[in-house]
């Protein structure tokens, strides 16, 4: 294991951006910052530490304790060093006999209305209060006891000022009697998290930090669980639970957030092998010290007690599951697959690799399909999210992938948020996104339903155009149209980054009627003055960026919105510069890594075809083996060979494809058609339930790798913790290859990157060391460019010239008609993490106990459902039960929930409809009815069934 | 729906998209088969057509241009 001490000093407040330089004095000590910069912050430059309550770099500063106050030579008094910006040849003292005796004094005035229980005190030993009574010399408080906040109980009768724990988060707990209202909280709520739900009630003594109304609680207030308030508070007012239950952590282990795509980095505190608590990285580079509910607080599942640590078989799906050792159920896996390569093919099986794994992990599963079992059926849970990014970006602009970093949205001018809702799905880029709102940048969002982005603070007017599921081609593309016709586009970079023939042509395909704002919305029910508005403001922003979700994939006409939004950014310039740029928001933590390893049927780790005798040749040389040219099966290929008898046995780490696929129904007939699953997991997951092998899998905090977020960036993950189960998953995934012969003989995941980063000209110059050094790089890494890429195509375009492609809207076969009159859309929410797997099994239900159906009042009374009431969803592929809230986020006609929980199973009510380029299923447009109901459907009635069934484990045989 | 109409139903989407592209839309919905589909998913699409199933006419026009392996 190896501990990483990096000097995470707080400079008091945050960096000053400037070209000037300012020369000043502190203390003796020549110092040259950026003007801006704060005397506090130049001091801590100079290596001098001031002393400070209320300022902190995470939040700009504020000025309130006086304890931070110095001399400056020419000025008057002795200003507060947090709020007064250097000026040149300026001479600081931070120590004077002045100095001391204002801030002894005013550490006496804050100790006299503190607890002195600092021994038995959570934060004892890393409480701020504490050290700088220490730093100040405070050696008594000459104050007699007196009016406060922290006794219970004064000498005659309760202290009316005193307010009991506020315990109502599972997380974190809030302590009044500690609070020396410092405001760090109230303003990382503000600043940092863009929640605005603690502020300062009172005013002098009076003045309390409160959640929300004075009758809410933390948990009844707007509060996200971000735990922002936590990291910033200097004493233990605001405190993580497990601290409180534990102890001080003892060291820190840097790693990465295993949830979404935005890939944060977090130090692991840890004690011994016990995580204590995970805090930000300030240094992380996609979130600059900032976390959401998910990777702060939900890490619980890593240890819970559903966690199978057995390798278990069965010979049938309806058996008991078994124990067994690690060699019985590798045996039994390798000669069932073996047996079915034998009995049907050498194509009748294939991996699925999982984009929670690592990129190390990922990429052996797809070297076991190729080099191993001899076949290119190898797929990834990005089949059924970003495949269509995939394919889009890449014929239009030449990579698979987001074109920024996150850090580039602190330039936009206007963000064009199409599909997603980041408050909820990407929550740590949303308030980085906010933070840019609420400075002025323009905001428009294209989704079905009013995302909460839309009500940000302080934000101004957004656009919002509620389209109809399903048409947001012809939407994107009639936006087009204004920007030709209203000659909006920027011809110069278009003649310079593109061909202006091709350009003329979709101009011409653009300006037909058919696009026109006022055809277009007949269909999408937006009201053709906002297309134009909404073009107009994107075109003439200086800088506007375009950043996407699921609600743009997951269609039929998946990949042809890419290329819609790929020709909006080309049209316009925004392309090469930051603040603009196309960035899909990626859902899980390593689905870009999974795409980039070659777990595609189709392509080569760095997205190069398997028909490439070139690329074929590396590999044939670096695995020793002849490899097929012919591309394999995608997933819902897979299950569709199942049901016709030919695909017999499938290794599936990491991924619950019953309960995230489409059509349910579709997806366990054909599992249960084949003659070997091995499921590899933490959990017995919905999927297990059809297996035949189950073989155990580590978290996160357990093993070594590395993750690739949304911005392409390749993140460390550092093994904290003993795997529970033995091994790690790279491990698991050797020990299964080799007992079909593969003779691997890897002893850590950095020898995998080592292969990688030979093999893949994009990964040519990444390895661990580099990335221990930098933290983290952004692919391309490679002699070009030796430290990473963070923007892409800024002198011209992966592939050449922009590819301008015609963008027809084409309606979905899922239409609503007279049997099915609502359009049913799903999604995510912000406590609750896809399947549910992780988060389900954290104290996160408190928010999210069960999914709910939203349904516009007005369709709600037509069908007789009132708030609160079960209802029956049906499709024409199946139906299920959940409860009703009503609310007028969703336009009349349109239904959504979210696909958290097994119980409800969304996904028995969506089709098997799909992209036309890439197979990704169309979660997000399905017909459906709704129908008062008053319990489960059979449907849930026998899946619980069957699922308690397939989940007994025979006791383990006596040794 | 049966397998055999599920692979005439990808077809015409890439057809749906292909037509209103520059270029022969039959050559480049047999692309994207060719680069997309495995040899079976091919055979057996070339031998829906090739026994009489409806199809758009570009989807029809594809079949010539989609590679076949023999051993499929």
């Amino acid at each position: 294991m190896k501990d990483f001490i990096i000097p995470d000093r707080d400079y008091g407040t945050p960096a000053a951006k400037s070209d000037v330089t300012v020369n000043l004095l502190v203390d003796g000590i020549a110092v040259s910052v950026p003007s801006g910069t704060s005397v506090m912050r130049a001091a801590a430059i100079a290596g001098i530490t001031v002393p400070k309550l209320c300022a902190t770099d995470h939040v700009s500063a504020f000025g309130s304790c006086r304890l931070c106050v110095v001399q400056i030579e020419g000025m008057r008094g002795t200003p507060a060093s947090c709020t007064t910006p250097v000026s040149e040849g300026m001479v600081v003292h931070t120590q004077t006999e002045d100095i001391a005796r204002i801030r002894k004094g005013v550490m006496e005035l804050y100790i006299s209305d503190h607890p002195l229980d600092c021994l038995t005190c959570a934060a004892n030993g890393d409480c701020e209060l504490q050290d700088m009574a220490g730093a100040v010399g405070l050696r008594e408080v000459r104050y007699e006891p007196g009016a406060n906040h922290f006794a219970r109980r004064d000498a005659e009768g309760p202290n009316p000022e005193y307010r009991p724990k506020d315990q109502s988060n599972p997380y974190f707990t809030f302590d009044p009697a500690k609070c020396i209202v410092c405001s760090r909280c109230v303003r990382a709520c503000e600043e940092v998290q863009g929640t605005f739900a603690l502020t300062i009630e009172g005013r002098g003594f009076d003045s309390r930090v409160s959640a929300g109304m004075f009758s809410d609680s933390f948990l009844s207030s707007d509060c996200v669980s971000c735990g922002a308030c936590v990291q910033v508070c200097p004493t233990a007012t605001l405190i993580e639970n497990k601290v409180i239950e534990i102890g001080t952590p003892e060291h820190i282990v840097k790693t990465t957030c295993a949830y979404c795509g935005v890939g944060c980095s977090f130090d692991a505190h840890m004690r011994g092998e016990e995580v204590v608590r995970m805090v930000p990285s300030k240094d992380g580079k996609a979130n600059r010290g900032h976390s959401c509910i998910k990777g702060r607080f939900a890490w619980g599942y890593a240890t819970h007690q559903d966690r199978q640590l057995n390798p278990m078989i069965r010979e049938k799906i309806s058996d008991p599951w078994q124990v067994v050792t690690w060699d019985e159920a590798l045996d039994f896996a390798a000669t069932r697959m073996r047996k079915a390569q034998a009995d049907y093919g050498v194509d009748a099986v294939g991996v699925i690799t999982s984009s929670r794994c690592t990129n190390e992990e990922t990429y052996l599963v797809q070297k076991l399909a190729r080099a191993v079992l001899g076949t290119n059926n190898t797929d990834t849970c990005a089949r059924v999210c970003h495949s269509p990014t995939g394919y889009g970006l890449r014929t239009t602009f030449g990579t698979s992938a987001g074109t920024h970093d996150f850090d580039s949205v602190e330039e936009t001018d206007l963000a064009l948020v199409i599909g997603a809702n980041p408050t909820d799905g990407h929550p740590v880029f949303a308030s980085r996104l906010r933070k840019r709102l609420r400075q002025g940048a323009g905001l428009i969002v294209v989704d079905p339903r009013e995302i909460d982005l839309l009500k940000t603070p302080h934000m101004g007017q957004g656009l919002h155009l509620p389209l109809r599921p399903g048409t947001n081609v012809a939407v994107l593309t009639s936006m087009a149209q204004v920007i030709v016709a209203e000659k909006l586009y920027d011809e110069d970079f278009i003649r310079a980054r593109c061909d202006w023939d091709e350009f003329l042509a979709y101009a011409e395909f653009l300006l037909d009627p058919r696009h026109s704002p006022e055809e277009v919305e007949k269909l999408s029910k937006v009201p053709a003055d906002l297309i134009r508005q909404a073009a107009r403001a994107y075109a003439r922003a200086p800088r506007a960026s375009i950043y996407y979700g699921l609600g743009v994939t997951e269609h039929s006409q998946g990949s042809t919105t890419v290329m819609a939004i790929a020709n909006l950014a080309m049209m316009t310039g925004n392309i090469g510069v930051p603040g603009t740029g196309v960035n899909p928001l990626r859902g899980q933590n390593n689905v870009q890594g999974s795409c980039d390893m070659g777990s595609f049927p189709h392509e080569y780790p760095g997205y190069r075809h398997v028909s490439d005798a070139a690329t074929r040749a590396i590999y044939e040389k670096a695995w020793g083996v002849p490899l097929s040219p012919e591309p394999g099966l995608r997933i819902p290929n897979m299950f569709d060979e199942a049901l016709a008898g030919r695909f017999r046995g499938l290794y599936c780490q990491g991924e619950d494809i019953v309960q995230s696929d489409p059509d349910t129904r579709h997806v366990t007939s054909a599992l249960s058609a084949m003659d070997i699953v091995i499921v590899q997991d933490l959990f017995l997951n919905e999927t297990s339930n059809y297996a035949h092998v189950f073989l155990p899998g580590s978290s996160f905090l357990e093993k070594d790798g590395t993750f690739t977020n949304a911005e392409r960036r390749i993140n460390m993950v550092r093994r904290a913790m003993t795997p529970k189960n033995g091994y790690e998953d790279w491990q698991v995934t050797q020990m299964l290859a080799n007992r079909m012969g593969a003779n691997w003989d890897y002893s850590h995941p950095s020898q995998i990157m080592e292969e990688i980063a030979l093999t893949t000209p994009s990964f040519a110059g990444v390895n661990y060391d580099l990335l221990d050094r930098e933290g983290s790089v952004q692919w391309p890494c490679n002699e070009k460019a030796p430290l990473g890429t963070p923007l892409m195509h800024v002198d011209g375009f992966v592939r050449g010239k922009g590819h301008f492609i015609h963008t027809e809207y084409v309606a979905t076969e899922e239409r609503s008609g007279p049997r099915f009159p609502l359009l049913l859309t799903t999604g995510r929410i912000l406590s609750q993490y896809n399947v549910g797997a992780q988060t389900r099994r954290t104290d996160n239900l408190v928010w999210h106990p069960e999914d709910i159906l939203e349904i516009h009042p007005s369709d709600a009374e037509n069908r007789g459902v009132r708030d609160g009431d079960w209802v029956r969803v049906a499709s024409r592929s199946g139906d299920t039960t959940l409860r009703a809230l009503l609310t007028e986020r969703v336009a009349p006609g349109v239904v959504y929930t979210t696909f958290h929980h097994p119980t409800t199973q969304a996904n028995v009510v969506t089709t098997d409809n799909s992209d036309w380029a890439t197979n990704c299923p169309e979660f997000k447009v399905t017909a459906v009815q709704v129908s008062p109901s008053n319990g489960p459907s059979e449907w849930q009635e026998e899946y619980r069934s069957h699922s308690d069934q397939s989940r007994r484990i025979l006791p383990a045989a006596a040794e | 729906m049966s397998h055999d109409s599920k692979l005439i139903r990808m077809a015409t989407q890439m057809a749906d998209f292909f037509r209103s592209q520059p270029g022969s839309p039959a050559e480049a919905v047999a692309g994207h088969i060719n680069a997309f589909w495995s040899p079976r998913m091919r055979h057996d699409f070339v031998g829906q057509i090739a026994s009489g199933a409806e199809a758009d006419p570009i989807v029809k026009a594809a079949v010539p241009f989609i590679r076949v392996a023999e051993s499929a």
